[in-house]
């Protein structure tokens, strides 16, 4: 199992280039609409909430808590644990915890993020803190 | 406007085959197509409403030109594709063309190999990038709804294994069930943990297979001669992520159809009889149960332990043909054989070891999609007039 898991490239596209170019420079983006205060993800240019177009970008802190998690004991590449991180800065994500003891994982428990390479953008994932 | 008693299921058909490498998968929804036509004593040339789903070949017109359809009657074609719930929500808008006047006979069907070969991978939406490589799976994120439920309401392994307990009872008199064998509590906690906190007994079987249901008219169901069986309410509904703000994956888009199916119904959770409640694993049903009012939230590990689903024993018998945990999971979407078991019940067809007594109210309940993720809900009330 030591071997590097290989993660699909990002397709990217317009409405969401400018999170796959902060995370090539370690940067985990939100998007926070202006109009209504909210923060969201994953990343749109219109607000989910009140449908304002004043969106903008906002650096992360990348930290956060366990929402919940499961450990996919077996597959092609091996176990994994998916999850959902919820953010100190409000939305929860969904992210796989790598690096750390996935049998200990607990809800509630702090984590950070932590960049994957893969042959585009890198992907965020989330590791013990 | 109400559909509330404004269309039949007169005709329901479904396939006993759990593996059909011989077949083809149109050749099944032809199969289905022919044996709930026969059952409600109708001409095929008489369908002039067609329903199908994502597992249909090519989509709605490959199908309607397939299977033979009477193309100078069919005025009405829906395909709208909800996943494992497509046919319920199928049967809720056949109830509403059929009421406005836009068909009066309509065919849904449901068919497909998932365990003669892989299925093609869900279409991805604007999610895509910042999902896909996280490999969410059915069994992953349904154990990312049961953990944190585990976790906010103190439900156990052990009251989830009551479900599949149930359904086994159920099975064991269904002759073309896959899984026969009565299970225990400690069976399903002895089996191999797939994906915390499930176990492999949590999860349903991949089946290939199908079904198929024939909508009508209150006028033409009672010139028929199967026992009469109406839709009385009807609801859909969905959620997901939204923006990853107030997440709560305890509770599923069945907190919205399923009131919205009472209150058109009139009725309450306590008035119904049986309970066909989508079983695409264990914590499925413990929390549509709870989502659909059959019990509080958080409550749904006490409502299913001690045997409360196994007909005869319990309060609420569920899935008598022994659901998607032992019978059959046609093409990996549960609810046509959600509906199809509840018409058994209402009409006095289902095993007689499991029949509910003077069964006269049924609700047939799915989801579709992830529910750790997103995903959409139906739920169809149904009545023996």
């Amino acid at each position: 199992m030591s071997e590097v898991k290989k993660y699909p490239a990002p397709v990217t596209n317009p409405e969401t280039a400018a999170f796959w170019d902060a995370a090539k420079e370690g940067k985990f983006m939100i998007k926070r609409c202006t109009a209504c205060g909210e923060a969201h993800y994953f990343p749109r240019s219109i607000c989910p909430f009140c449908y304002s177009d004043k969106t903008v970008w906002e650096q992360a802190s990348g930290e956060g808590t366990i929402y919940t998690w499961s450990l996919m004991r077996k597959s092609p590449t091996g176990p994994y644990a998916i999850g959902y991180v919820t953010l100190k800065e409000g939305p929860s994500v969904q992210t796989n915890f790598v690096d750390c003891d996935l049998e200990k994982l607990k809800i509630g428990q702090k984590v950070k993020v932590v960049f994957k390479p893969t042959d585009g953008a890198p992907l965020p994932f989330f590791t013990v803190a | 406007m109400t559909i509330k008693g404004k269309a039949y299921i007169a005709g329901i058909y479904e396939h006993p085959t759990r593996h059909a490498p011989d077949k083809s998968t149109a050749q099944l929804h032809a199969e289905v197509a022919k044996g709930a036509i026969e059952d409600a004593g109708i001409s095929k040339d008489d369908i002039d409403g067609y329903f199908c789903a994502g597992d249909a070949p090519g989509g709605a017109w490959p199908m309607v030109d397939y299977l033979g359809l009477n193309t100078k009657k069919l005025r009405h074609i829906d395909s709208t594709e909800t996943g494992g719930c497509s046919y319920i929500i199928h049967l809720g808008h056949a109830a509403e063309a059929i009421a406005a006047g836009k068909c009066s006979i309509a065919l849904v069907t449901l068919a497909g190999k998932p365990r003669t070969g892989a299925m093609p991978p869900r279409a991805s939406g604007a999610e895509v990038d910042f999902e896909t490589a996280y490999g969410a799976t059915t069994h992953n994120a349904y154990g990312m709804c049961a953990m944190r439920h585990m976790h906010d309401y103190g439900t156990t392994s052990e009251q989830l294994a009551w479900i599949k307990v149930a359904a086994s009872h159920h099975a064991q008199y269904n002759p073309h069930a896959m899984l026969k064998d009565v299970v225990t509590v400690e069976d399903v906690l002895n089996s191999p943990m797939i994906s915390d906190p499930l176990h492999r007994m949590d999860c349903c079987v991949v089946s290939d297979g199908g079904g198929a249901m024939i909508v009508t008219t209150p006028e033409i169901a009672k010139s028929l001669k199967k026992p009469l069986v109406r839709l009385i309410g009807h609801g859909e509904a969905m959620k997901g992520p939204r923006g990853g703000k107030d997440l709560d994956l305890t509770y599923s888009a069945g907190i919205w159809s399923g009131p919205r199916a009472f209150e058109e119904a009139g009725i309450t959770p306590k008035d119904i009889k049986y309970a066909s409640i989508y079983d695409s694993f264990t914590i499925t049903v413990l929390m549509q149960l709870e989502d659909l009012g059959f019990c509080k939230k958080g409550e749904g590990g006490k409502f299913v332990a001690d045997g409360n689903l196994i007909s005869g024993v319990g309060k609420l018998p569920f899935n008598t043909d022994g659901g998607g945990l032992c019978s059959n999971h046609p093409v990996n979407r549960g609810g046509m054989t959600k509906i199809l078991e509840a018409v058994r019940q209402l009409r006095g067809e289902a095993h007689p070891k499991v029949q509910v007594k003077n069964c006269d109210l049924a609700i047939a309940h799915g989801t579709g999609g992830l529910l750790g993720v997103r995903h959409a809900a139906s739920t169809a009330i149904l009545e023996r007039v």
